[in-house]
């Protein structure tokens, strides 16, 4: 019998992950898929949101200016990258002036530092890329950007490591409750028994509530589209650059990442489930409207598109309580925009939800930091010491990123080792450039095979499902 | 230090290294990332190589196995398994590899890197982001080196060499390939590669389409190709639907000049290569390129000749620097996309000055012209025939250069029937 059952490995579970694992009590945590980070965490602007932009007095502003602060501290106590670039947003004419004003007023009503509304040319001054279009803008000091997936996995890590169980392809079918209380959540894989649960299910959160609730909310797929260029185009913005919102739309952002690439995007279409394609017609559309702010980007140079989707509510906020129809069940839900600055803040009120359930006791020991080697960042000393301590570090499989075999490996011995190869980018970066694993891709491949000790046909790209080789050669393959 | 020092062991820097040692460099240094050296010749299991070199027909590692064996009758030292993490104005390079990280020194430098290919995202091809998408070159790889084929049912996207080569390739395993799309009314390969892999295997090669949906998640299912128009955009009602687990892309080469960009050498944007004198120097100094980092090549072999001029010309460098007067600049014009070498310098030396470059459509009879800044012919050079998919070379003679300024311009031009 655990105590806390948390369902869904996305960077708001493993938040609330991170925090209850310092307590005393049974924990785990149930993905279904084949990694943690794998769902809306992997895929959206990598932004945490000063706060200017949620109503006063939601649950957004709230969390958003609480979270962006400690995400700040946990990016330096678990070693995950994190650049506070700040963040403009544009006006493209007077009435957008007008609008960026309600949203500085705003920002200092949700309690946002640094925030300055901007001219044309203080504009151009702090980012000589903008285009002439630009009127003026609003600046936020507290804007930054993070590796959302290392951030996740950083959080996962150390809750594993403070005694979580975690099970991944785990998805979850069925939760009833027992004449005691508790839950029993059925899963592809098997039972598992807990006094509480927390639904941090993403785009499922709704019928993940609906398996043993009543319908209390509706969660929408939203989903927005973007370009990854090469680091030749990092140089073209220095903050994170939005869009004044209009009868445009929302606009779509520019943003440098932390590890030196720049995103364009995203646009905003609801779509039914699961539903991760790009489409031509949303990519040109983010490419103009993205023109408006900077001019010269060269999508010659994109390495990769995407599609991530918001877990939109039917509230309009973030849904963080207890369901209303089943005691003991907290929702962690309509996770939209700005849940990835928010997730430490919402980590946190988890805990002192289950906390006021029952007061289980901080752990005597517990880690609540971890430490990462990344070898392209080591002096030439301590390259050259890593390298005579373990000489893998000193062979390079991904040209793109530096990303030595040494990386690669350890990546094995860690708390939750990867199992597919867009896992083994998403904890070393390798295959993350502009080559995009085209080198380096079998070799990681080969890699995980040996480790994992997998055959040929179950390496994956991805998810479960994503095999890469079907065949071996001379075999025969019957008709085809 | 060393006289000199050769980054990369494919066929541009084994082709280097022998020849600078024939050249009577003595303390030359060859560095190779991969464990073998060879490069991409290793996976290039196929024949057509060394035609013009050995003057036999060869596979790629048997192609890099002659130039090996070369290597062996020489001192130059190998340096395998290597990363070269920098190189700077100095010609100081930083290189890691199993027992540390160092820094070395040449009075000259090579830069024999080659290219990668481009991948989806280059393209930004629209669909679902499941497994079944490879470049050709990975594909290859898998089949060549490890022994796995990527797929059964297969649309190639693209008409460079490596995708004409895999079409062949998986269709001896067993897979059917299904058809090979490429958006240019011309193909981008070899004429040969088209003859021998898609004519000779009745693999449909569709010109003026491209692949505007890829389908099927975890797995690709499907693909849906158009026709475009002659602004590339895809034509609304000629959509076809294949059937397939499997997307190859041999959509371009891409020179990789990180290290070159990070040392301040002079990129030309049409090459994405190196710009280059005649002697193949870069901007900097005793700093030299040859073959696929600078210019994509369609053979080995030329890949091999390009690497002897730069390693002529870095022997020269060391030995007996000679100091130039000034140069000229190559221009284009018409439907040259670009040239290399992009400068001359002056005065000339040597008898024949090598201009290669590509266009960008389909000449019949035609005519290569190269005039000075004043409008007077250089020289002239009938063709039968000029594609895109294949790399043009005139030689000018050196003394039709003499008392030119400033530029000269290359040009194609239709012959009048």
């Amino acid at each position: 019998m655990y105590d806390v059952i948390i369902i869904g490995g996305g960077v708001v579970g493993s938040a609330a992950a991170y925090y209850l694992s310092q307590h005393d009590l049974k924990l785990l945590m149930l993905e279904a898929f084949n990694d943690v980070a794998d769902g809306t965490t992997k895929a959206n602007s990598a932004v945490i949101h000063a706060g200017y932009d949620p109503k006063p007095g939601s649950l957004m502003a709230k969390y958003n200016v609480e979270g962006s602060k400690l995400t700040r501290e946990l990016a330096k106590k678990l070693d995950v990258p994190y650049v506070n670039d700040g963040s403009l947003v544009l006006a493209f004419s007077p009435e957008d002036l007008e609008t960026l004003k309600e949203l500085y007023d705003r920002g200092i009503a949700n309690g946002v530092e640094q925030l300055k509304l901007l001219n044309y040319e203080e504009t151009k001054d702090i980012e000589p890329g903008i285009s002439e279009n630009v009127y003026g803008s609003l600046y936020a000091g507290t804007s930054a950007v993070i590796s959302p997936w290392e951030y996740c996995l950083a959080l996962a890590e150390t809750a594993v490591r403070n005694g979580m169980d975690l099970k991944l392809s785990n998805e979850v079918t069925g939760i009833r409750k027992n004449e005691d209380g508790s839950f029993t959540v059925t899963t592809v894989k098997g039972e598992y028994q807990g006094r509480y649960v927390i639904n941090a299910a993403g785009i499922y959160a709704d019928k993940v509530h609906e398996m043993i609730g009543q319908k209390e909310f509706t969660i929408t797929p939203v989903r927005g589209q973007y370009f990854l260029l090469d680091k030749s185009q990092f140089p073209k913005a220095r903050h994170t650059l939005f869009q004044c919102p209009s009868e445009r739309g929302k606009g779509v952002a520019v943003t440098p990442t932390v590890h030196g690439n720049l995103i364009v995007g995203p646009d905003a279409t609801r779509v039914n489930g699961e539903d991760l394609d790009t489409t031509a017609d949303i990519l040109s559309y983010v490419r103009e409207t993205a023109s408006l702010s900077i001019k010269d980007i060269d999508y010659q140079e994109n390495i990769r598109n995407f599609s991530g989707l918001r877990a939109r509510s039917d509230r309009g906020d973030f849904i963080i309580e207890e369901s209303h129809s089943v005691p003991d069940f907290f929702n962690l839900a309509g996770m939209a925009s700005p849940a990835l600055s928010s997730a430490a803040a919402i980590g946190i009120a988890a805990r002192e939800w289950v906390l006021s359930k029952h007061p289980y006791p901080k752990k005597e020991d517990y880690v609540d930091s971890r430490r990462k080697i990344r070898f392209k960042q080591l002096s030439d000393e301590e390259k050259n010491r890593i390298i005579k301590e373990d000489p893998a570090y000193g062979r390079i499989i991904c040209r793109c990123e530096t990303v030595t075999e040494g990386e690669i490996r350890a990546t094995f011995k860690t708390p939750i080792p990867p199992r597919s190869i867009d896992a083994v980018k998403r904890r070393t970066n390798a295959g993350m450039g502009r080559c995009q694993g085209g080198f380096c891709g079998e070799r990681v491949a080969m890699i995980l095979k040996e480790e994992l000790g997998l055959d040929y046909d179950e390496i994956l790209q991805d998810r479960e499902g994503t095999v890469v080789l079907e065949k071996k050669a001379k075999e025969d393959y019957g008709n085809v | 230090m060393y006289d000199l020092i050769i980054i990369g062991a494919g066929p541009a820097g084994l082709s280097a290294a022998v020849s600078a040692w024939q050249a009577d460099l003595k303390s030359i240094l060859l560095i190779e990332r991969d464990r073998e050296l060879g490069g991409i010749l290793n996976q290039c299991i196929h024949n057509g190589f060394g035609l013009h070199l050995f003057k036999e027909e060869l596979t790629g590692p048997e192609f890099a196995g002659r130039l090996i064996e070369m290597l062996k009758d020489t001192d130059v030292e190998v340096m395998s398994d290597t990363m070269v993490l920098d190189i700077n104005g100095d010609h100081e390079v930083s290189l890691i590899n199993t027992h540390g990280y160092q820094k070395v020194q040449g009075k000259a430098v090579i830069l024999a890197m080659g290219c990668r290919e481009r991948t989806r995202g280059a393209i930004a091809i629209p669909g679902s982001r499941g497994s079944g998408v490879y470049t050709a070159g990975t594909a290859q790889r898998y089949i060549n080196m490890d022994g796995y084929l990527v797929g059964k049912r297969v649309v190639i996207l693209g008409s460079g060499d490596i995708g004409l080569i895999m079409a062949r390739r998986m269709t001896l395993e067993g897979a059917k390939v299904l058809a090979c799309v490429e958006i240019n009314p011309y193909s981008s390969g070899l004429q040969r590669n088209i003859k021998q892999c898609l004519e000779d295997f009745d693999i449909p090669l569709y010109l003026s389409h491209t692949i505007t949906d890829i389908k099927g998640y975890p797995r690709v299912s499907q693909v849906v190709v158009s026709r475009v128009d002659e602004k590339f955009r895809p034509i609304p009602g000629t959509e076809m639907t294949f059937d397939c687990d499997t997307v190859l892309l041999s959509i371009g080469l891409i020179p990789e000049n990180e290290l070159s960009r990070a040392a301040g050498i002079v990129i030309d944007p049409r090459t994405k290569g190196p710009l280059v004198w005649e002697n193949m120097e870069t901007s900097i100094d005793g700093v030299f390129a040859c073959g696929n980092v600078v210019q994509v090549h369609d053979l080995a072999d030329n890949v091999a000749a390009e690497a002897r001029k730069a390693a002529v010309a870095a022997a020269r460098y060391v030995q007996d620097n000679q100091p130039h007067t000034g140069e000229l600049t190559v221009k284009t014009a018409g439907n040259v996309t670009y040239t290399v070498p992009q400068r001359i310098h002056l005065p000339v030396t040597d008898k024949l000055v090598e201009i290669s470059f590509r266009t960008n459509r389909v000449f019949g009879q035609c005519a290569v012209e190269v005039v000075d800044k004043d409008g007077n012919a250089v020289c002239r050079f009938k063709r039968e025939y000029i594609t895109p998919g294949e790399l043009q070379k005139i030689a000018v003679p050196g003394k039709l250069l003499e008392g030119r300024e400033e530029y000269l311009t290359v040009k194609v031009t239709e012959e009048q029937k």
